[in-house]
Parts: structure tokens; sequence; C-alpha cells
């Protein structure tokens, strides 16, 4: 294989890896940014893709598999809500808690409704997933040199979610730094006090941030089963949630940042992927392993202040009370 | 301090008041914070509301803000009765604060920080442009120079203090609150303060300084309302008064404290402090060339405006604070060269008793029995072989508890079940039990009730008497007059002077206090 | 303004973990009818299963066992104010230390094993808490995230190792070639047949007794030492602690060690005690339900013990319903852990405050204070 047609597959994976990726870790910014740590991720990302499979399975509809999905997010978001900000529960072991309930609902529903071991059915029916969009001339252009190729492998051929990933990056840092409630937004997580006094509430703009990550957190789940993937197997997010607040981290709480670390991250992932059993000159087989745990070695010494540092949101994890 | 005319600019003398309180009532269980306060403040008019920590000041803004409800009375403002349940109503009803505490968000910009809970629409650009255009306008009008693009973190303390005033004036405030607005300030942005007020009065506006500093009261207000035990006690025009009027106000004759001592006999030095200074985090110096020594059989009070630096020297003798520079010289070493922790300190024989009891001295959800022993937990009397010898913590409590009367005497209890005035007797019984040469205390009698304050003092005297040396920080003049032989005081981080107790009255301490240099008696 | 009103300390520890844990199986019978099975048949079941026969009973320890090493480590981590997530990390480099005790020392005599095994396993365990906890202590760090951070850390290490370095050569599956005799851990049923007790073989062996002891251990330490003291003092108020002369930053560092030691102790039970090898992912979540254990155990080595069963009652119980309930599996069991931690950790306040608000009525009413 010619090396730029190798760097333009790492790259396309790339690109499938860090949409989920990246809406996740959008989903987390809202609700960090708004104070609220979002340990929920994992779940909620979990729960959405075992209820969009399962509502695309039964009806048909990977649409109406995409609202149950965030209907399932952000019903687990609000319950993360309820305990956190109404009675100001530890958000940690909230977010903990609902991940792990869901880690067990998700095939025990499966089981109980579709007998299949805990998968939903596989989706193979016309509209059951979000399928690849190819653009015009795609399949000509393939023919032609690198920008064709790029055109082809990377513009064209994703799936509408991906779309959706790359357009939220802007449009959510519009939302952050453009708008009124981006700056409240952004003042509840640093100074709920400060937001209090101005005659905000509080409670309501969190509310809101959590309800947001939520949804977005819907999509990240969807597109696991019904795009990524062809149906909802146990444990699918194998991490990501937590990949994603690492990615979050790693963009210093900043959405342009973050899409940089979702980028890097789902590139060690496919470059992983890529180099499984390759001897490479010099250093010979490099153990994927080590690739794969970049990611997390990078954050913590981003945590420690090594390679640079990452400042939260001063008020992120205490409870609001006058 | 120039003196500027304290004739209000402009008001009709029919006007309805621009804030009138009618009959504030508040009680936070037990404690009743406001007695059915009532005053007013015209339009044009800096109105000063002075008393002693706990006097209930902050209650009554916080009332007035929205933060509180109050049990009973009635807010009017310009003349109109207001429902006042939420800082939103009271914005509304042209009521802005500037806490004590700023409400900034730190990493915003001022123009943000203005614009927050009013953006004038979905989208900021156009509330930001027009609110750049009105702070100019405020800037020209009112001295409140600013830079509107500048991070409100990298603003000194006092740019800080402007950006809440502009932020009350933006919101259209008639009536601006400044709760302890100079406690903060250098004294140079404390002026600078002033000038702006005077500049708000100038265009109408009804300023209420709410403060405990006498100075500020004289500089700048018209008219002062004296607050004590939650109650209204005086309310003079200022020119009407002097310092030592309010103090008298302030501080009553009724409750001066009587204990019986005999005149100190000082013995040798135990405790000497050379050119001792601290910085904190932000490298502001908190503490500069403090020199002074302490001897046995003496108690030497450390009296100061809150803020002055007494909570710092204590901390830094006791170990808890770093100081930067300076020496502590103690049982012939050198505190601050050998960097000796608290748990060290206290073995050579120098114990304290920290101002912020619940914060530091005590862990209120452990039982009394822990508490008693915290900070000796590792001496041989509570330990046996290796464990926690629970027999001799228990006794050793009980025994304190006898011996300080504390009530009920059960160590096994959890801390918080006790009163203040229990705690801290448990506290002193523990630092006193260890019997140590040197006695750190800061507010000994802070949050204890009147039958504990003459118990605790009658054993510090006793103690006393028995050859202990001890420094003792308060912000109660009171006490310090009770007590202390020699008394210090603290202005600006610095001791400014030196009273025998003969020597001293209230108003030469008040006047030390404030900044004034004494001739330093020897 | 008032501090809160307090609970009795029997209905802190006692009354409010049952509240909880009701509510928990409440809403897990409502998922389970919803399913459309009985929920009283389901829970009956897992009871059966559970603790209805030796063999139940011997599996409900043996999975109590891990959970009783993974609860202490949350617990003494707690007690100094920290929450370790990193249990299930550190319990499973813990496991590497003891595993290679038993690969490679294996032959020489059990009783010199053991104590080898035990003490790798602690030092490998601790190795692994130290750097989130120096971290917290010197940069601080967000312990919780760290310790999340190094979860995965040590899952991609042990992979490797696994794959790479350790695996039985000639075979595919990651995992090493099994322990020499002596480096197992007595079983139950073969140390009851010593003292001439016949009861049905099952995983459970010495580990527990083991983590027993552990238990003693903690209890002592955090509530009989000054250490523990200190600790203590350090978690609850660290103003306090600097003001008592207590470093926090070494508390925090301590606590953690002691925090991955403990962690460490699961791979005695599972290593030594039943899998008799090193393979991938063998903490399958043990210290996750750490979590849920301290949580319900409030903390406190009993309470930590007790509910520590009680979940190995749920995991051995949970998979007796799969054989005999069509629609159930053991993934149940997962649901029922994260209402728990849900209840018992996030939503306390939920019932605290009406249960506060009861026993001041109560007490009102009979004029107590």
């Amino acid at each position: 294989m010619e090396t730029y047609t190798l760097i333009v597959l790492l790259m396309a994976a790339t690109i499938r890896m860090a949409t989920p990726l990246l809406l996740a870790a959008m989903a987390g910014l809202f609700s960090e940014r708004s104070g609220v740590i979002d340990l929920g991720l994992e779940g909620k990302m979990l729960g959405a893709a075992f209820a969009a499979a399962a509502v695309s399975a039964t009806t048909g509809s990977v649409w109406l598999g995409l609202g149950a999905g965030i209907l399932t997010a952000v019903a687990l978001a609000l319950v993360i809500g309820y305990a956190c900000i109404t009675h100001r529960g530890n958000q940690v072991v909230a977010g903990m808690a609902v991940t792990i309930m869901v880690v067990g609902l998700g095939p025990t529903l499966g089981l109980a409704w579709f007998n299949l071991g805990g998968q939903t059915p596989q989706l193979d029916g016309a509209g059951q997933r979000f399928t690849s969009l190819v653009w015009p001339w795609a399949e000509t252009a393939r023919e032609m040199p690198l920008p064709g190729l790029l055109y082809a492998e990377l513009l064209s051929g994703q799936n509408l979610l991906v779309y959706f990933a790359a357009a939220l990056v802007p449009f959510s840092a519009w939302i952050f730094y453009r708008t009124r409630f981006g700056l409240r937004l952004r003042a509840v997580g640093e100074n709920p006090h400060a937001v209090d006094t101005a005659g905000i509430s509080v409670n309501g703009l969190r509310y809101q941030a959590v309800i947001i990550s939520g949804v977005l957190c819907g999509f990240a789940g969807t597109y696991l089963s019904t795009a990524a993937s062809s149906g909802f197997v146990r444990d699918m997010t194998a991490g990501k949630g937590y990949l994603a607040l690492a990615a979050l981290i790693f963009g210093k709480w900043k959405p342009w940042p973050t899409l940089g670390a979702c980028l890097l991250f789902a590139f060690t992932d496919a470059l992983a992927t890529r180099l499984q059993g390759v001897a490479l000159p010099v250093v010979g087989v490099v153990p994927v392993q080590f690739i794969l745990a970049l990611p997390y070695v990078l954050t913590v010494l981003l945590l420690a202040g090594f390679v640079g540092q990452a400042v939260a949101p001063k008020a992120i994890g205490v409870p609001y009370s006058k | 301090m120039s003196k500027e005319p304290a004739a209000p600019p402009f008001t009709p003398p029919d006007a309805p008041p621009a804030l009138e309180l009618r009959g504030i009532d508040k009680r936070f269980g037990a404690v009743h914070a406001n007695r059915a306060i009532t005053f007013a403040v015209a339009a044009g008019s800096i109105h000063g509301l002075i008393g002693e920590n706990g006097a209930g000041k902050s209650t009554l803004m916080n009332i007035v803000y929205g933060f509180h409800r109050a049990d009973a009375g009635e807010i009017r403002v310009q003349g109109r009765a207001v429902e006042i349940g939420s800082p939103q109503e009271a914005i509304a009803a042209g009521i802005g604060m500037v806490h004590q505490h700023f409400m900034l968000v730190e990493n915003f910009t001022v123009l943000e920080n203005v614009v927050l809970g009013v953006e004038g629409g979905a989208l900021l650009a156009g509330g930001l442009a027009a609110a750049r255009a009105e702070l100019g306008r405020l800037a020209r009008d009112y001295g409140l120079e600013v830079p509107l693009d500048a991070v409100v973190s990298e603003l000194s303390v006092g740019l800080q203090q402007r950006v809440e005033i502009l932020k009350a004036l933006y919101r259209g405030a008639e009536v601006l609150i400044l709760d302890e607005p100079t406690a903060v300030l250098t004294p140079h942005e404390a002026n600078q303060l002033f000038t702006m007020l005077r500049a708000l009065r100038a265009q109408g506006k009804a300023v209420i300084l709410v403060t405990h500093k006498l100075r500020e009261i004289m500089a700048v207000t018209d008219r002062v309302t004296v607050m004590k035990q939650g109650a209204v006690v005086a309310e003079v025009a200022t020119r009407e008064t002097s310092p030592r009027g309010l103090a008298e106000h302030m501080v009553g004759r009724a409750v001066l404290l009587q204990v019986e001592k005999r005149p100190a006999r000082p013995g040798a030095v135990l405790l000497t402090v050379k050119a001792l200074e601290v910085q904190d985090r932000l490298g502001v110096v908190r503490l500069k060339n403090v020199s002074f020594a302490l001897r046995a059989g003496e108690i030497v009070g450390i009296a100061g405006v809150a803020g002055n630096g007494q909570s710092e020297l204590l901390e830094v003798l006791a170990g808890t604070r770093a100081a930067s520079r300076g020496e502590i010289s103690f049982g012939g070493r050198d505190l601050v060269r050998e960097q000796l922790d608290p748990r060290a300190r206290r073995a050579f024989g120098l114990a304290h008793v920290p101002e912020d009891r619940l914060r530091m001295g005590v862990v209120a959800g452990f039982s009394a029995a822990d508490n008693a022993m915290l900070g000796y937990h590792d001496a041989a009397r509570f330990n046996r072989g290796g464990l926690r010898d629970e027999a001799a913590i228990l006794a050793a409590c009980a025994a304190k508890m006898a011996e300080f009367d504390v009530r009920p005497s059960r160590p096994e209890l959890r801390l918080a079940a006790f009163s203040g005035g229990n705690q801290q007797k448990l506290v002193l019984a523990r630092e006193i039990d260890a019997d140590p040469a040197v006695l750190l205390i800061g507010q000994p009698t802070r949050g204890v009730d009147i039958g504990a304050i003459e118990f605790i003092h009658k054993r510090l005297i006793a103690l006393r008497d028995a050859g202990k040396a001890m420094l003792l920080v308060s912000v109660e003049l009171d006490e310090i007059l009770a007590l202390a032989d020699r008394i210090l005081v603290m202005n600006g981080g610095e001791i400014i002077g030196e009273l025998s107790r003969a020597d001293a009255t209230e108003e030469k301490i008040g006047l030390m206090m404030a900044g004034v240099r004494a001739e330093v008696s020897a | 303004m008032n501090a809160p009103a307090k609970l009795p300390r029997w209905a802190e520890l006692g009354l409010l973990p049952l509240i909880n844990l009701g509510v928990a199986l409440v809403l897990a019978g409502l998922i389970i009818k919803i399913l459309g099975e009985s929920p009283l048949a389901a829970f009956k079941l897992m009871a059966t299963g559970a603790l209805g026969t030796q063999e139940g009973i011997g599996y409900t320890l043996y999975y109590a066992t891990n959970f009783i090493f993974t609860g202490l480590a949350v617990a003494v981590a707690y007690h100094a104010g920290l929450f370790n997530i990193g249990a299930e990390g550190q319990a499973y480099i813990g496991g590497l230390g003891t595993g290679l005790v038993c690969l490679y020392l294996g032959t020489w005599p059990f009783w010199v094993v053991l104590p080898l095994a035990v003490l790798a396993g602690a030092i490998f365990g601790a190795g692994w808490a130290f750097i989130p906890a120096w971290l917290q202590a010197r940069r601080g760090s967000h312990i919780v995230i760290t310790t999340i951070m190094f979860n995965f850390i040590a899952a991609a290490l042990m992979t490797y190792l696994l794959v790479n370095v350790l695996i039985k050569p000639g075979q595919q599956s990651p995992e090493t070639r099994e322990f020499s005799a002596n480096a197992v851990m007595p079983a139950a049923h073969e140390l009851f047949a010593k003292i001439g007790i016949t009861v049905v073989a099952t995983p459970l062996n010495l580990a527990f007794g083991l983590a027993l002891v552990a238990a003693t251990g903690v209890w002592i330490f955090i509530w009989r030492t000054r250490w523990g003291f200190a600790l203590r003092v350090a978690g609850a108020n660290p103003a306090a602690a600097v003001y008592a002369g207590i470093s926090p930053p070494r508390i925090i560092v301590g606590a953690m060690l002691i925090s991955g030691a403990l962690a460490g102790g699961l791979g005695l039970n599972e290593l030594m005690g039943s899998q008799h090898r090193i393979l991938m992912d063998f903490p399958s979540g043990a210290g996750f339900v750490g979590i849920a254990v301290a949580l319900m155990g409030r903390n406190h080595p009993v309470g930590i013990v007790v509910a520590a069963v009680l979940f190995g009652a749920l995991y051995q119980g949970g998979s007796q319903l799969s054989f005999d309930l069509p629609k159930i599996n053991r993934d149940m069991v997962v649901v029922i852990q994260g209402l728990v931690i849900l209840l018992c950790g996030a939503m306390e306040n939920i019932f605290r405050a009406p249960l506060t608000a009861l026993f001041a009525h109560v007490r009102a009413e009979k004029g107590i204070e």
C-alpha cells in the first residue's frame, strides 16, 4: 500500500474513532463548565447506545432510535442532576453509580426484550442505521491524486453524525463565548455566588447544562450502536466516556483544544490498530498497549502540571449553597 | 484626612428617603440578629452603619439585598413599600450591594462581569457594545475608570471593588450598600474609594457604608447609625459626634468586665520576636518588621482592627503559617530557621488557642475526648503499647471537664453538641493542661456566653500569676484592657505602638488602631 | 446558621443504609417486574442461591472476600478525605505482585510463600496508588481523575505483560502458567476436613480469613492508633490537622499507600485462592463494588464486612437467576450495585433530611432535649 493511502486511511479511522469521543467530550464540557463533574458520560453514552439500537431494531427507524437514545441519556442526566443539584449529592458518586447501573441495565433489558444474550438484533434493514453519505463525484475523485483521495475518504463517505459532531465544535464555541447562555454557564462554574447575586438561578443553569450533556451523550451513544456498528453489544462504550473526560481535561475545558485532544486520542487508537504486530524499523514491534495507554498518561501528566496547566472551572464538584 | 463639607448637595426637604427600614426583625434560631431596626437614608447622602463584629449589620444588609427575609418589618424605597425576596428584586428596586467578598467571576473581563445577568439579549455582542458605552459614561460621571477588557483576576483589589460598584450602578442602583469595603484596601485605595463615594453622593445616590472602623465613619459619612447586639443604639449626624462618642455607643459602658488582678510581676524573657515578616501566597506583606519580647508572668495584649496582621502574627508564632523572614527565639531555638512544625513547638512548651476555634482548633464531628487531646495525640500519656490509651484519653477529658466546668461533662459526646462557651473551655483546658511556658491565645471569648467569659478571664489571670507568658489577640478592646499588662497596637501589619496597662485608655488605643503613631512608652 | 441536627448513631449507621438498600431493591424489583418476572420470586431465588446451600454460602463468602479488601481500601482513603476510585487498578497490579511471587518463588514452602505473596501484593498495590497520591499531595492533581486514569493504565500494562511477557509459552490465551501447589491458598473445605468437618468444595479459601484480619487491622488502625487518629483529623478538618502538627500531604500519601496495599489483597483470594494463575481482568469490577461496599458500610470495617457479604450474596444469587428465570441474568446484580451506590452515596440526603426531621419531631413529642 502506498504511504499516502495508508495515511489517509489512518486519518479516516481517526475520524471514526474521534466522533463519539468528541460528542461525549462536548457533552462533558457543558456539564463541567457549569460546575457539575460529569463522570456519568460513559453511562449516559452506553444507555443511549442501547436505547437507540433497541428502538431502531424494533421500529426500523434510526431516527426514532436517535430520539430514544437522546431521551434515555437525558433521563440519566436528570437522575444525576436530581442527586447532585437538587439534593447536593456527591457528583463523582452519582456519575459512577449511573454508569454502573447502565452497564447492568443494558444487557438485562436486552436479554428480556430480544433474547439474544443481552445484545440487540443486528441492524441490517434499510433505515435502521446511519450510513455513509457519499458526496458527488467521490468515486471519481478517489482515482485522482491526494486531494481527491482526501475528498473521497475524509470529507465524503461519513455518516450524518460525524458531520454533526464536526459542526458541534464551532457551534459550542459560539454558544460559550458569544451568547448570554454561554456567559452565564461559564460564570456559574467559576463563581455561582456571583451568578446568584446577579439574580440568576444557579440550579436552573446547572440543570440546563446537565440536560445538554444528556442530549449530546444521546448522539454519542447512538453513533456507537447505529453508525459505528450495527447493534448494541455489552460494554460497547469500552471506556470511551472516560477517554472523553480525559480529552476534555486535556483540552483544558475549552471547545477547540478539546477537539484537538479528541483527534489526538483517536489517532493513537487508530495508530495502535494499524501497528498491531507490525515491526517498525529501529524500534521493532511497538506494544499497542503502550500506545493505547498514551491518552491516560498524557492526561495525568497534564493534571500534574508537567505538560502545561489545565485549570478546572473553579466551582466544579462543589454543590451550591447560599 | 481632608475635611469635606458634609452637606448633601441637593435633596429637597420633602423628598422621601431613598431607603427606609421600619421595624426590621430577624432571628436565626436562638440568635436575635436584628431587633426592630428602624432608620432612613436620604438620597444624596452617605450613611454609616457601624457596630462591632456580630452586632447584626451584615444580617440587616443581607435582608435589604434579598438574601434573607425579615421576620417582621418593612422596607421602603423612595417612599414606596417593597417586597424584597431575592437579589433580583433588590436590583429591580434600585438597590445595589458591594459584598465584603467580591461577587466577581475572576477569569472574566470587567465588561463580562458587569453585564452578567443584564446582558440585554440572547447574543452578547449587542449588549457588550451598549455596556461599553454606558460604562464610559459612568466612568466620566463618577471617576470610576476601569480597563474594561482586563481580566478581573489581574486587577488590584481596589480596582476589583470598583468593578463591583460599576456593576451596581450599571443595574441602575440608587441605593448602594458597601459591606466593610475597606477591609481589603490599602489606606490609599480607601481614600480613592471615599472620593468615589463622594462623587456618588454628589450625583444624588444614597450610599450605605457598613463598617466597624470609626475613622471611616468620621471621614466620609453624613449620618451614622450605631448597632449593638442586633439593635440600633444611636443615630446621629456625623458632625455632631466624635470617635470617642461612637465608641461609647458601640461598646457600651454596661458590659465592661471587672476581673480582679494584681499587678504583673514579669520575669525572664521567654519568647523574642525580631523583625518578623510574613507574606501571603499572593506575595502581599501581611506582617512587617514585628519585634517584641514576651516575659514570664505577663499578658501582652495585641490590639488592632481585625485584619491588621494580628491573626498572621499568632499563626506564624504557632507554626501554622510560614514566616518569610525574621526570627522567633524560644527556648534557645530559632523557630523560623528550624521551621519547627506546630507539634514540635507544642512539645517545647508553646501552646496555641486559635482564633477561629471551629475552623482550626477542633474537629466538630469528633468526640469531646478526642478534641481534648488534639495536637497532643502523640504524647506518651495518651498512648500505650502502640495503641491509643482510650481509658486515659477519656479520663483526661473528664478531668479537664471537671476542672473547667465543661457541661455536659460527657467526654464521649460529639463536640458539636456542646455550646460555643463549653467548646472554648475545653480548648483552653487542652492547651493549659499541657503546662506550656508560653500560651498564644486568639479571641478567647469569641462566641462565648457571659458566664463563661468571666470564668475564662479568671483562669487566664491565674495562669499569668503562675508565671506563664501569654500573648493575647482579641478584637474586643474591653477584653484586652481587662487582661493585658502591656498592650501592643497593630495597624497595617506593623506594631505601631506599645502602652503599659496603666497608660492605656480606650482613646489612646483607638487612635493607634486607626494608624496614628504614638510615642512608644518604655 | 445553626448546626444541622444529627441523626442518632444507630439510625445513621443502621437505619439509613437499610432504607437506601430497601429503596434500591424496590427499584430493582420494579425493573424485574417490567421485565415480566416476579420480583419476589427473583429475590427469593437469589437468597436461596446465595445462602440456602453450603455451596451457595461458600461462593458468597468467596466473592465477599474480594469486596472486603476493596471496600477497606476505599474506606481508608475516605477517612483521609480522599475518594479512591482506583482500587480496581490497584487490585490488578497488586495481584501481579502476588502472582509473581507465586510463579517464581512458588516452590518454596507455603508458609514462606504466603507472607511473601501478601507482602508483594501490598507493595505492588501501594506502589500503584503512590503516584496519584503523590500528585495529589504535592501538585494538587485531582485524585479522582488520576486514579481513574491509572485504572486504564493498569489495564494496558497488564495486557501487555500477559500478552507479551508472562504468557505461558505455546498458548493462545493471555494467561500465565499455573502456580505450583505450594503457592495455592488452602481451600475452606480442605481446612475444615483437617478438623473433621466435611463441607462442599467451593472456591472459598484462607484469604477470607486474611480479609477478616485485614478488617480488624483497619479497625484498630483507624480508631485505636494515633496514626489513624491523625488520618481522620486530616480527612475531617485539614486546617485543624495543620494546627495539630499533622501534615496533610503526608497523610494523603500514607492513606493511599495503605489503601492500595489493601486493594492488593484481592489477588490472594482471586489468584492464589481460586484461579491459580494470573489472567486478564481478574479483579472484574471488584474495585468498583468496593465503592458500593464502603458507602453502604459507612466506611466502618464491620459495616464493610456486612456489606461485602451482602454483595457477595448478590453476586452468587445473581448467577442463579439466569438458570431459573429466562428473562433475567446476573447483569441484574450490576444494576442493583449501581442503584445501591446511587442511593447510599449520591442520594443519601434525600432520606436523611426527612428522617432527621422525623427524629426531631419524635423527640419534641417526647419532650427530650
